[in-house]
């Protein structure tokens, strides 16, 4: 039990450590690096508590690409130096929101962690009960049979935000050449090739 | 405590006996790929140090370790040597899942190949930190070229990967290869096997997708500003995610340790050496597809993984998960 409360302990002070450097770091850059650091420990975390399939998709979705796309708008716009005015300097807009946000997750976070410690049949799945089964199995348990609907509803939320994300970047840009593989393998020497008697004095035009 | 400490010995003794293999036979593969490339082109390849060339990569490792380390004035010092050491130890941290037999295997993990998905899609911060903290033009195009590239084909592959475990049912590495005993999913599976097989040269930047390093427009993409040891460290972790890859491949369609046949002469053949075998193979065609192969073009590489691969995987995901429901071979969950 002793290693196990030790590597608790470590992988929590880190995460607390480089959440807080999230927010207080100068530098955009090493913000990001720094909550890819709080996702990785928090995903040891879960993978401590035997949540092992929680913990890897946290690794693969906000690691592998969440925060590579973080990485890539910052590192884009070039905005690696800016300052952050905390207290100095000119009042920042973001705090005020910033507050409302963190509260309202606070308050969020007293419901639910109250509920679940002085209800007890807060928890109606009786599936998740079962211990001796492996985190993987249960979650799907869980997830297909009672939640199917809300599984499916985030499914389809998920699918509107992604149309959306494209309708709102796509655009048609007009004079540009492309590539169509079709066109170019159904192209027979009778209609590529043309023969043209050029007449002197007048030349021939090419149509681009 | 005492009894903590020896198991943490033991532990220490067992992975590095799977750390210098790996170390070394990155360093054969290394000779074996340039070897490859240079009787492709009618050349011999590196043959001059050690019998067949064989301390040939030995060698340059050395020189490397001897060059002066050179960081650019304007760099992110701290960036900037993190992100070799991010691809060494991302690309050899992985190897513990990988079971080379039944129980030769350092972490017997339930969720190993998600696991595997994991740290392959953390390789790509190596480069776009060596990329970001080079502070020059082309390094910073090469990353993100890279970054683009290998999240598109993770898409894929994770795709693929939910094909071979609809077979299965299990998330294990070793029940994914005892679920092969009768027959190896290359054969179902086929298309998909060459999907990953390309997209597996994609995700490890292998020509002819090694455009975050294309030589004539990009100079050499992320690892330009590096020199020394740190750009040995890139190379090697490199060629590590390229074995890597080719374990996957094996595991995931070639039935892993398995031998060909369950019949005499070939079941007494070591599981360990079945698995290297394997893993040769499909090096040897990684290292023949480098050869023969001439580089994409970006916008083709894109179209090719978002506009073919993932409608295709998507499609064939369906087409197993009807196969098997209809036909009642769906994997039996004994919970």
């Amino acid at each position: 039990m002793i290693v196990h409360s030790i590597f608790f302990y470590f992988f929590s002070v880190i995460a607390i450590f480089s959440s807080l450097m999230v927010i207080t770091s100068r530098s955009t850059i090493n913000s990001v690096f720094f909550l890819i650091l709080d996702f990785i420990s928090v995903g040891c975390l879960f993978i401590m508590v035997g949540a092992e399939f929680l913990g890897m998709i946290l690794l693969i979705v906000y690691v592998g690409a969440v925060a590579v796309l973080f990485l890539f708008v910052v590192m884009m716009l070039n905005v690696a130096e800016q300052k952050q005015s905390w207290f100095i300097g000119k009042k920042s807009t973001h705090i005020p929101t910033g507050l409302i946000v963190s509260t309202l997750i606070l308050l969020e976070l007293l419901v639910v962690v109250g509920g679940w410690k002085y209800k007890e049949d807060l928890m109606s799945s009786s599936t998740l009960l079962l211990s001796e089964i492996s985190n993987t199995h249960q979650l799907g348990l869980v997830m297909y049979t009672d939640y199917i609907l809300y599984f499916q509803l985030a499914g389809i939320v998920l699918l509107l935000a992604m149309i959306g994300a494209i309708l709102l970047t796509f655009r048609e840009r007009v004079g540009v050449k492309k590539q169509s593989y079709l066109n170019q393998i159904s192209r027979d020497p009778s209609n590529a090739v043309e023969l043209i008697e050029v007449k002197s004095n007048q030349g021939v035009k090419v149509d681009d | 405590m005492i009894e903590y400490l020896e198991i943490l010995g033991q532990e220490v003794y067992k992975i590095i006996f799977l750390l210098v293999p790996i170390l070394v036979s990155v360093a054969m593969i290394v000779w074996l790929d340039r070897r490859v490339w240079g009787l492709v082109q009618k050349r011999k390849g590196p043959n001059v140090v050690g019998p067949f060339g064989l301390f040939q990569t030995l060698a340059d490792a050395l020189k490397y370790i001897f060059k002066e380390i050179i960081i650019p004035a304007s760099a992110n010092k701290v960036v900037f040597i993190l992100a070799p050491i991010i691809t060494m130890t991302l690309a050899l941290v992985a190897w513990a899942v990988i079971p080379m037999s039944e129980d030769l295997v350092l972490a017997n993990i339930n969720v190993g190949i998600l696991y595997l998905f994991a740290i392959s899609s953390l390789g790509v911060y190596g480069i776009i930190m060596g990329g970001w903290a080079s502070n020059s033009k082309y390094p910073f195009l090469g990353a993100i070229r890279s970054a683009a590239q290998m999240v598109s084909y993770e898409v894929s592959i994770g795709i693929i990967i939910i094909n071979v475990l609809l077979c299965v049912g299990s998330l294990n590495l070793n029940d994914i290869v005892i679920a092969q005993k009768e027959l190896w999913y290359v054969i179902p599976l086929f298309p998909m096997f060459v999907i990953f097989f390309i997209s597996s040269l994609a995700e490890t930047n292998r020509p002819p997708f090694d455009l975050p390093e294309a030589e004539a427009e990009l100079v050499a993409g992320y690892q330009t500003e590096y020199s020394g040891m740190m750009y040995a460290m890139f190379w090697l972790g490199e060629y590590a995610n390229i074995l890597l890859m080719c374990a996957m491949g094996s595991i995931l369609f070639l039935g892993g340790w398995l031998p060909l046949m369950d019949i005499y002469p070939l079941n007494i053949i070591p599981a360990p050496i079945w698995m290297i075998l394997k893993i040769l193979f499909l090096f040897l065609l990684f290292a023949l597809i480098k050869a023969i192969v001439p580089r994409y073009r970006y916008d083709q590489l894109m179209k090719l993984g978002w506009k073919i691969f993932l409608p295709f995987s998507l499609i064939y995901l369906v087409l197993t998960a009807s196969f098997l429901f209809y036909f009642d071979k769906l994997p039996k969950v004994n919970i």
